[in-house]
């Protein structure tokens, strides 16, 4: 299967103190987000203004969103997650707790067969990682039952991670478990979009949806801004473009015109705190984007 | 090609032998663990060579530098076993457990003339290096106090049972998270004179500390000091925040990993690029993008210096063992001054000696 991708989606960083440019802004953005309701008034704003997809990390948190949305599915009938998966600082925090091996015994199902790989007794096969990865990826996924979750994205730590090991096949497994057990796409985010490609081709994803930051400033662009355009022109992927205003260093109007100039780029997904913001997002996307405009448009009124 | 290899597959471990392995001008040789199960994984997925025994590996590899990131009670002979046979070393923080045995595996660092840097990843952090630039210039003329912080979230029950909640094997908020702001502090101004008011204590942690307070008196800049807190039970952070304020004759600035503040009582003739009043400066425009991105610029730019050094492209030095020696000896001055004993319910946690009384198992000894 192959999703459509909307072409502006919306994303959870600010709810979650999350921002580059500022501790201070994150941590107020965090106080504001405290409960479900804050949260849930600037996706309904999101939703209103035609942004209807979701791109979130799996935080405990979100579970809350879910329930809301489960409670009134005539609201948020069109409404769609892309959950980003695993939310990393559990599993660090959990490592660092516990050492290595505990955290692997505190995530993973108690059965014989992965407690004799802990012990060293075993050697692991291609299908033991596929088994840890199953129930590592039910847990992350439960908060979402009975919603919409037609691409599931691995969070970029670990895409650069085990990008940066060479561990190239745990790419084709999580591709594969999406699509055989959630019936969904496989999204990737990396902060090194130029080096990841060609890995994820040669283990035979093609056409992959690849989220990464694509901005005027270069922020966080690894590899160089020209690296970025090359593999951005070969159009050999559906880009998501993130991080487009760079926490807010680049102005809203010069950051989406750029980045609408940019070839190929298939969405962009930004975060806003204030419908206002998201209403002004819109609309500046409208005018430098013209073909996006008239699909929300189209949504709005009732039409898609 | 730099030939590395890595010792001790943790967090840390893991994430340097992933920005390695991803870097152009490393061959990574071989990496070391004692856990079986994560080298048969490594060696699979990877294609990595493995060893389970440190000094064999130095042996068979060859390695022209090797990583070490193992619990911090095994960094010395780690270390030692390392210069001895002319190679250089990265070794995570802290360098070790005694500042005599950190000076020591300096000089012998410098007598074998080889590489040596410790992960101190700060001095690489775009904001941290800014707030050096702005010392050096003068920018806020005589400094009186500087504020160093780092909270996190690190301990939040009274749980835990790895070598990072024991004191005795380099655990503890101290050596894991105070060495850090520890270390800025010795980067900008070299050695205190003597510490005081020093408070170590616990909150969740049997076997080791939560929370370290002092006041650090230094001789120059005369009548600078620095109070130091840092607490790495607090919830409240997303992760590690480590905060410097600094308040100076003509002004004041304060930094975290995201942002300088600056307020410049008045213009500065060798920073024409600040003004007077307040000026605000993020990682956004600070950072120096890197070839290949994992959890920070800093943690590829610390590794990019010592690949350049070893291969003998640029100089190095940068956190060298010398440097990382200075913290050591401040942590010491402060488990010496510590008055943490008075609170009813903490261990008495006086003087080094009783928590290294025991010699820690050799690493490269141990069965996995």
């Amino acid at each position: 299967m192959r999703a459509k991708l909307d072409r502006l989606l919306f994303g959870d960083n600010q709810f979650f103190g999350v921002n580059h440019m500022s501790e201070d802004k994150a941590r107020a953005q965090a106080m504001r987000f405290r409960d479900a309701a804050a949260v849930m008034e600037v996706l309904d704003a999101a939703l209103d203004a035609g942004v209807r997809t979701f791109m979130c990390t799996t935080h405990d948190r979100i579970s809350a969103i879910c329930d809301r949305m489960r409670a009134n599915p005539e609201r948020y009938k069109e409404f769609t997650f892309y959950p980003s998966m695993p939310y990393a600082h559990k599993y660090a925090n959990a490592v660092t707790e516990e050492g290595m091996l505990g955290a692997l015994r505190r995530f993973l199902p108690d059965e014989g067969r992965f407690s004799a790989i802990l012990r060293g007794g075993m050697a692991v096969a291609r299908k033991d990682l596929e088994g840890m990865a199953a129930p590592l990826m039910d847990a992350e996924m439960k908060m979402f039952r009975g919603l919409s979750t037609p691409v599931i994205f691995l969070q970029n730590i670990v895409v650069d991670l085990l990008l940066g090991l060479g561990a190239k096949q745990a790419f084709r497994i999580f591709a594969d478990q999406v699509r055989d057990r959630y019936h969904a796409e496989p999204g990737f985010i990396t902060m090194n979009m130029p080096r990841l490609l060609p890995v994820l081709e040669e283990v035979g994803i093609d056409n992959p949806i690849i989220c990464a930051n694509i901005n005027k400033l270069g922020f966080r662009m690894s590899g160089g801004l020209e690296a970025n355009e090359r593999v951005l022109r070969s159009g050999r992927f559906r880009a998501i473009a993130m991080s487009v205003f760079a926490s807010g260093a680049i102005p809203p109007e010069e950051a989406i015109k750029w980045v609408c100039g940019q070839p190929n780029i298939a969405a962009i997904v930004f975060g806003a705190s204030r419908g206002a913001n998201i209403r002004h997002t819109c609309e500046l996307v409208n005018r430098y984007w013209p073909a996006a405009g008239q699909e929300r448009r189209a949504l709005s009124a009732g039409t898609v | 090609m730099v030939r590395i290899a890595v010792a001790g597959l943790g967090k840390m471990g893991i994430s340097h032998l992933s920005i390695l392995k991803a870097h152009i001008d490393v061959d990574v040789v071989s990496v070391c663990d004692t856990a079986q199960y994560l080298l048969d994984i490594l060696n699979k997925n990877t294609g990595v060579n493995v060893h389970s025994d440190f000094s064999r590996m130095l042996d068979e590899a060859s390695p022209a530098a090797v990583v070490l990131a193992t619990p911090s009670a095994h960094h010395y002979e780690m270390a030692t076993t390392a210069l001895d046979r002319g190679i250089s070393v990265f070794c995570e923080k802290p360098l070790t457990l005694a500042p005599d045995q950190s000076a020591e595996l300096a000089a012998l660092a410098r007598s074998r003339e080889v590489m040596h840097q410790v992960g101190y990843h700060y001095r690489f952090t775009s904001t941290f290096r800014e707030v050096k630039r702005l010392i050096e210039a003068d920018a806020i003329g005589q400094i009186t106090h500087v504020l160093a912080e780092a909270y996190g979230p690190v301990v939040l029950r009274p749980k835990g049972s790895t070598w990072r909640s024991r004191r005795s094997t380099g655990g503890g908020c101290l050596y894991d998270y105070a060495a850090h702001p520890i270390n800025l502090l010795n980067w900008y101004f070299g050695m205190p004179a003597h510490v005081g008011g020093t408070s170590i204590g616990k909150v969740f942690s049997r076997d080791t500390d939560d929370e370290v307070y002092s006041t650090l008196y230094y001789d120059r800049p005369a009548g600078l000091t620095a109070q130091l807190s840092v607490n790495w039970c607090d919830e409240s952070q997303r992760k590690m925040t480590t905060k410097l304020t600094l308040w100076g004759t003509r002004g004041r600035i304060s930094a975290d990993r995201q942002e300088v503040q600056a307020y410049l009582r008045e213009p500065c003739g060798t920073l024409p690029d600040y003004q007077q009043g307040w000026n605000m400066r993020s990682t956004t425009h600070l950072a120096a993008p890197v070839s290949f991105y994992l959890r920070g610029e800093e943690y590829s730019a610390q590794l990019d210096h010592f690949v350049a050094a070893v291969a003998g492209r640029r100089p190095g030095g940068e956190s060298c063992f010398e440097s990382a020696t200075q913290t050591d000896r401040v942590i010491a001055m402060l488990l010496a001054d510590d008055s943490c004993d008075r609170r009813p319910d903490a261990t008495a946690a006086k003087g080094v000696s009783r928590f290294f009384a025991k010699a820690p198992v050799p690493f490269f000894s141990r069965q996995a």
